[in-house]
């Protein structure tokens, strides 16, 4: 009955948002009418109920999953009755037809949020952003009825399920899904928005700033998400690396970079009005970069680590869903940018001028990445297999990177609309002279090559001038996204300051030792007391049991393991990580010989929890600048009423 | 006692994830003796796709075709061969699907300046913004 009740409000869901296409219409049309605010208030109220449809249909599927309903395909071929109840929970999202679903749900869900929320549009703008919302959940509702049901049944029902993959049995990544979902996803908001504000020929301060907190919202889960992903990625497939410029990777990092150049211009639409055509063109890319990314990872086009489900057939119903979407937006906004007025003016020495080459720096960021990741399959139509990995992505987007931290560094410090080079020379002395004594620093003393140095002298001058704004300032009545800018843009230089010093420092040690060995890795001397078998609810293990000791300091046991799933049978590293102030101490066993030597992989890896402490600061800095919007918006409106 | 048995019949079928029951090379798993020479290879690995796994490096890969590709190119650098005919070696057995790093080709040159075409392009359209000065 679960399932059936599940598919229902998948179509009842289908029917409200049909329904809520025409009531915006309608509303969009007959706005400033006598039943205007009539109308308006159905619309929202669909929105809502659309919304609450969707995601009773998808913890229905959550649902089928705890119970282990073996009767239908969707849980026998992805779960197994023996998995303990985190996973039997995530595996409703760890395939493709519930990630989808997932996907569906967190779009009408971010529906029915503007439209419970926004107070201050204009009527006809706001109905038309609902209209665009509902016009888009259509399409995957389809998609999911007619490619890819996830409440089909199977008759005769099996003994018992599939299991899912052991990769994905892990705390950290059965949330992963979920948060970049809420980012990706939220990100349709903004598209939305556009779409409702070019319609509606209202691209300005008031839109930018409806706008603004949904993107900022979007922003901080999909960094979150990208930074819990890195690290999953980092202790579960056991050899220390934790960014592979994999293309389900970079599906992740494009609707980021695209919400981030998105989340400054939109702050310079909403206190300045200007570049409005430069605001509604990156919340379409935005939006568009997070429906390719699905296209990438659910159709399985690309091969990756991360292809999960792949199955190419689906891919055609997306790529139509996607070229209807980003073709009808991107046509929209041919039709309608010629009338959008040139907002403010500026001069290039300026804070807008700096927000520019922002948008500028992390569009090309964006452009390669996006490039390199497709690149391949036109190669493979012309009739070339190529591989692009790293070094193609380090060479062509670590320049402009480069060049965006300095301009980070920079921007905060400039005036808005006009200001002078001198008077940035004379703010920026005391950053460029740390960053410059902190490259000499490590260039010369630390023996590290000059790219790393240079990162690193970078991260210090910006992590210096990330506070400069917060200086000479009553810190009491600073507003909260002022510090939210501070913080961001300080945890940027903690991260990149963690790569550098990963990438410079990093010592590898791979051996084949006899138990009462031991191998040296940096500052440790790890001894390999024994090996053991071991075991947990769906698993078994081969268990080492490590010594670590480091000089003044107490010694400590880590017990890495290599594990084999039965359901379906694999193997899965679990290495065993100690982290330490300054860095981690990173340990695998591999296999043994059979003549009593087995193989340990051990490395030191100086400051590398900076990479993903920043990421949290990065995100932290967004939550701040959110409250801190959210709260001023509604004093002002509390002041205009 | 049952549980025990259960175990061990696992150990004994751990290498069931290898590819086969050979044990893999010892350069695979171990490194040069060489600091120099090592960090010049495990560059080289960073590099060169893994063909049987999905989107690996052959520098972070379990599967035993990148362990046999790590001993060849340890064993190469050992001998003194520059990572540059390592890799052309690669390509010619493999085409240039082995290499993260694509040749620059007619077929690659979009690619490679697209990094450059995308600045200048951005740059152009930013100026348009800038060129209203004082208006």
């Amino acid at each position: 009955m679960i399932a059936e009740a599940g598919l229902a409000a998948l179509w009842l869901a289908t029917g409200f948002a049909l329904v809520q296409v025409l009531l915006a219409w309608g509303a969009a049309k007959g706005a400033d009418q006598a039943g205007g605010p009539m109308v308006m208030a159905a619309l929202r109220r669909v929105a809502i109920v659309q919304g609450l449809l969707a995601l009773a249909a998808f913890l229905l599927l959550v649902t089928l999953f705890v119970q282990s309903d073996m009767s239908v395909l969707l849980v026998v071929e992805n779960s197994h009755s023996m998995k303990p109840l985190i996973y039997k929970i995530a595996g409703a999202w760890g395939n493709h037809e519930g990630s989808m679903l997932l996907w569906v749900t967190v779009l009408a869900i971010s529906g029915a949020g503007v439209a419970l929320f926004e107070k201050r549009l204009p009527r006809g703008t706001l109905a038309a952003t609902l209209g665009a919302q509902a016009a888009i959940a259509i399409g995957f509702y389809a998609f999911l009825a007619f490619a890819s049901n996830p409440f089909v049944r199977v008759s005769p029902p099996p003994l018992d399920g599939q299991g899912l993959n052991p990769l994905l049995q892990d705390p950290g990544l059965a949330f992963h899904p979920p948060t970049l979902y809420l980012g990706y996803v939220g990100l349709s908001v903004a598209f939305s928005f556009a779409v409702g504000a070019l319609l509606m020929r209202d691209v300005g301060p008031a839109f930018a700033r409806a706008m603004r907190p949904w993107v900022l919202a979007a922003w901080i889960f999909l960094t979150i998400g990208i930074t819990a992903g890195s690290y999953w990625a980092y202790y579960e497939l056991g050899w220390g690396g934790w960014w592979f410029w994999d293309p389900v990777e970079n599906a992740s990092l494009m609707p980021w970079l695209a919400a981030t150049a998105l989340l400054h211009s939109v702050s310079v639409l909403a206190t300045r009005d200007g570049l409005r055509a430069w605001t509604v063109m990156l919340a379409v890319v935005a939006f568009s970069m997070s429906m390719i990314g699905t296209f990438l990872v659910r159709s399985g086009i690309l091969i990756s680590v991360h292809a999960f489900a792949v199955d190419p057939t689906r891919g055609g119903f997306i790529l139509a869903l996607l070229g209807l979407y980003i073709g009808g937006a991107l046509a929209l906004f041919g039709a309608r940018i010629g009338t959008v007025k040139q907002g403010a003016t500026f001069e290039l020495v300026s804070r807008e001028g700096a927000l520019v080459l922002n948008n500028l720096l992390l569009s090309v960021i964006l452009g390669v990445v996006f490039i390199g990741t497709l690149y391949p399959l036109v190669a493979q139509a012309a009739g070339v297999q190529l591989s692009i990995g790293a070094p193609f992505f380090e060479k062509a987007a670590v320049p402009v990177g480069l060049a965006l931290v300095a301009a980070t560094a920079a921007g905060p410090l400039l005036k808005w609309r006009r200001d002078q080079w001198n008077a940035l020379f004379g703010k920026l002395l005391v950053p460029v002279g740390v960053a410059g004594i902190a490259f000499a620093l490590v260039f010369a003393l630390g023996g590290a090559q000059w790219l790393p140095a240079l990162v690193l002298g970078l991260a210090a001058g910006l992590a210096v001038a990330s506070v400069l704004p917060l200086i000479r300032r009553n810190l009491r009545r600073t507003p909260l996204h002022l510090y939210g800018m501070a913080v961001a843009h300080l945890g940027i230089a903690v991260s990149i300051a963690g790569m550098a010093a990963d990438g410079a420092f990093k010592v590898e040690r791979l051996a084949a030792i006899a138990v009462g060995q031991n191998v040296s890795v940096g500052p440790y001397r790890v001894e390999l007391l024994g090996v053991r078998p071991a075991v947990g609810p769906n698993w078994s293990a081969l268990e080492a049991h490590l010594k670590a000791t480091r000089i003044g300091s107490a010694p400590f046991d880590l017990f890495p393991q290599q594990r084999f799933f039965a359901n379906p049978p694999t193997n899965t590293n679990e290495a065993a990580i100690a982290t330490e102030l300054d860095g981690q101490l990173y340990t695998v066993i591999g296999q043994g010989d059979g003549e009593g030597r087995w193989q340990i992989r051990a490395w030191w890896k100086p400051f590398v929890t900076l990479i993903w402490a920043g990421g949290a600061m990065i995100a932290l800095g967004g939550l701040l600048s959110l409250i801190g919007r959210v709260r001023r918006e509604r004093r002002d409106a509390e002041e205009a009423a | 006692m049952r549980l025990a048995a259960f175990l061990l019949a696992l150990l004994l079928a751990a290498p069931a994830a290898a590819d086969s029951n050979r044990p893999p090379a010892a350069l695979a798993y171990t490194q040069l003796p060489d600091a120099a020479q090592e960090a010049r290879a495990r560059a080289l690995m960073e590099t060169l796709r893994c063909l049987v796994c999905q989107g690996q490096s052959i520098a972070d890969s379990d599967a035993e075709m990148a362990g046999d590709m790590r001993a060849l190119v340890r064993e190469r650098i050992a001998r003194g061969e520059q990572p540059a005919a390592i890799r052309g070696y690669l390509i010619q057995r493999y085409g240039d699907y082995v290499t993260y790093d694509p040749p620059f080709s007619w077929v690659t040159a979009p690619l490679w300046m697209a990094p450059v075409l995308l600045l200048v392009i951005g740059l152009l359209l930013a100026r348009r913004l800038f060129r209203r000065r004082g208006a």
